[in-house]
């Protein structure tokens, strides 16, 4: 497969989201709502779930099922107030010890009026900066499209894995192409350039693990996250706390592409 | 001898053509900059003189790192850091090596920021400027490196941070080498805040982006010159997204002290001070 192969698999029609994984891994699950500041961003989906017998908090970006679901979640892409109560539902989960585990799937953070006036960009710097240094395990996994800093919001853990045809940027290789080329039809082209597939970043040592979505229908595939999910989880809670978070801050502190 | 004098040259006029130029008239590379807001040509030495403000128009032209630098500490007291760490091209991005070496020559600088330390009002501090002739303050994996680096620095040595941001945000060309320096300066920013250390951004036109989307939005204390851009998304793409045309005045410096995002606008003549008493008021 090609990398824009890739990325028109991470953005197909009847893709998995963010609520089929947690229908799947989980039990229990429990939603809560808002950011306790404006309203509630449907945009992302969190909550209360359970890991077979561990209490956990699930936060997703969730594009929707059908047109009339993804248009009340904006398609994935989340305003300030998204962004505000997963980092709420992550306080939580600090307070009282819940690992946190992230399903990142979005084009990116959305560019409208109210998401400027509400400060998208303070609400996205608020969570890099809380997540560096949040007392509990972070997992996040990117199952579709990493658009940029709207998907690192939710991605700054102690590990993140990659579902196979999921793709992980700066930029859509659109915007890109546009920029480069004032062209946007040589997104296949850009796309090449920005080696934002699964192998690369692995490759780059961006994440941990591609989960494969080779033989086997989805339930197989999430039975197989399920059980890698719950052994890392082991292992990270079995850190010390100090020890994690020493891990967190030198797992992107060694991200340099070079330069030093 | 003075016959000669008051005779009709024997030349004419129109012979007296003056060689061919290419183009439109020039001046030498950087001896004169024109005013964006008016088009006058001003004198660049003038322009170091008057903080770059348009002696015309009073306009803010876009200060290049190295002056900002002078502008903001006391004479003689910046002793830069990290200078050694410069951009790579870890994805053999096409046309980056070519632009990059534009950027270098164009701006002086090795990358799109500087670091060092120095000293305002008598105060020691940690500082960063980010440089507009450098691909517009872009952050490549050097930039983020290098603020790291100077984060760490002054946790280590008890240093407040003062940051001169100007930036279009991440550095395409370095793909997600760049989005993955908004997470490392966040971390470092953080561990120095943690130590219960000030940090103060000052915002010049443009902060957009990445950068607005990590470490310009997370200092203690955040200032903006007048009418800066400020914003996530660029003007051009949120006209694209919702269809319609921007209020005027959305994204400057004034409607983010109005939405609560920026604490104070600073002009340029009063911003060294301000960074003084800044630093007084928190002097441990």
């Amino acid at each position: 497969m090609t990398a824009y192969e890739r990325v028109l698999a991470a953005r197909a029609n009847g893709r998995p989201t963010g609520q089929a994984y947690i229908e799947q891994i989980f039990t229990d699950f429990i939603e809560l709502k808002g950011d306790r500041r404006f309203g509630d961003d449907p945009a992302v989906l969190a909550g209360l779930a359970f890991l077979n017998q561990t209490p956990v908090t699930v936060i997703a970006l969730e594009k929707g099922r059908d047109l009339e679901e993804k248009v009340r979640r904006n398609f994935g892409s989340a305003n300030p107030e998204g962004y505000r109560k997963a980092l709420r539902q992550m306080k939580l989960a600090e307070k009282f010890n819940r690992p946190v585990i992230c399903f990142v799937d979005t084009s990116g953070a959305y560019c409208g009026l109210g998401a400027e006036e509400r400060g998208q960009g303070q609400a996205i710097a608020e969570n890099l900066m809380e997540m560096m240094a949040l007392n509990t395990p972070i997992l996040s996994v990117l199952i579709g499209e990493g658009g940029s800093g709207g998907a690192l919001a939710l991605s700054v853990a102690d590990e993140v894995w990659m579902m196979e045809n999921a793709v992980y940027s700066v930029i859509s290789p659109e915007g890109c192409a546009s920029i480069l080329w004032k062209d946007s039809t040589r997104a296949a082209e850009a796309a090449q350039f920005l080696r934002l597939t699964a192998q690369d970043l692995l490759e780059f040592g961006v994440i941990e693990q591609v989960i494969s979505e080779e033989n086997g229908n989805f339930s197989a595939v999430c039975a197989h996250l399920k059980e890698k999910m719950a052994e890392t989880l082991v292992f990270l809670s079995s850190l010390d706390n100090n020890e994690r978070l020493d891990r967190r801050y030198a797992r992107f502190r060694r991200m340099g592409g070079g330069a030093v | 001898m003075l016959n000669g004098l008051f005779k009709k040259p024997k030349i004419k006029l129109e012979e007296y053509k003056l060689p061919p130029i290419d183009g439109r008239p020039t001046v030498p590379d950087n001896t004169c900059t024109v005013c964006p807001a008016c088009r006058r040509l001003v004198v660049t030495v003038d322009l170091e003189e008057s903080l770059y403000i348009c002696p015309a128009c009073s306009h803010y032209l876009r200060v290049p790192a190295r002056q900002r630098m002078e502008q903001t500490v006391d004479k003689g007291t910046f002793s830069e850091l990290f200078a050694n760490i410069t951009s790579q091209n870890p994805l053999t991005f096409p046309q980056y090596a070519q632009r990059l070496e534009k950027a270098k020559r164009d701006s002086g600088e090795e990358e799109s920021v500087i670091c060092g330390t120095g000293q305002i009002g008598g105060l020691s501090c940690a500082l960063f400027a980010m440089d507009p002739r450098f691909l517009m303050g872009s952050m490549g994996a050097a930039t983020g490196e290098k603020i790291t680096c100077l984060f760490e620095y002054a946790a280590e040595h008890n240093l407040p941070v003062v940051g001169c941001i100007l930036s279009g945000g991440a550095r395409m060309q370095e793909g997600i080498f760049s989005l993955m320096q908004m997470a490392k300066v966040s971390g470092a920013v953080k561990r120095h805040s943690d130590k219960g250390l000030l940090y103060v951004a000052l915002l010049a036109d443009p902060t957009t982006g990445g950068v607005t989307a990590s470490f310009a939005m997370q200092a203690d204390i955040i200032l903006a010159e007048p009418g800066a851009l400020i914003g996530f998304a660029g003007p051009r793409v949120i006209e694209q997204t919702i269809r319609k045309k921007l209020p005027p005045g959305f994204q400057r410096a004034e409607f983010l002290v109005e939405k609560g995002f920026v604490d104070r606008i600073v002009p340029r003549a009063e911003q060294r001070s301000l960074f003084a008493k800044l630093l007084l008021f928190h002097k441990r």
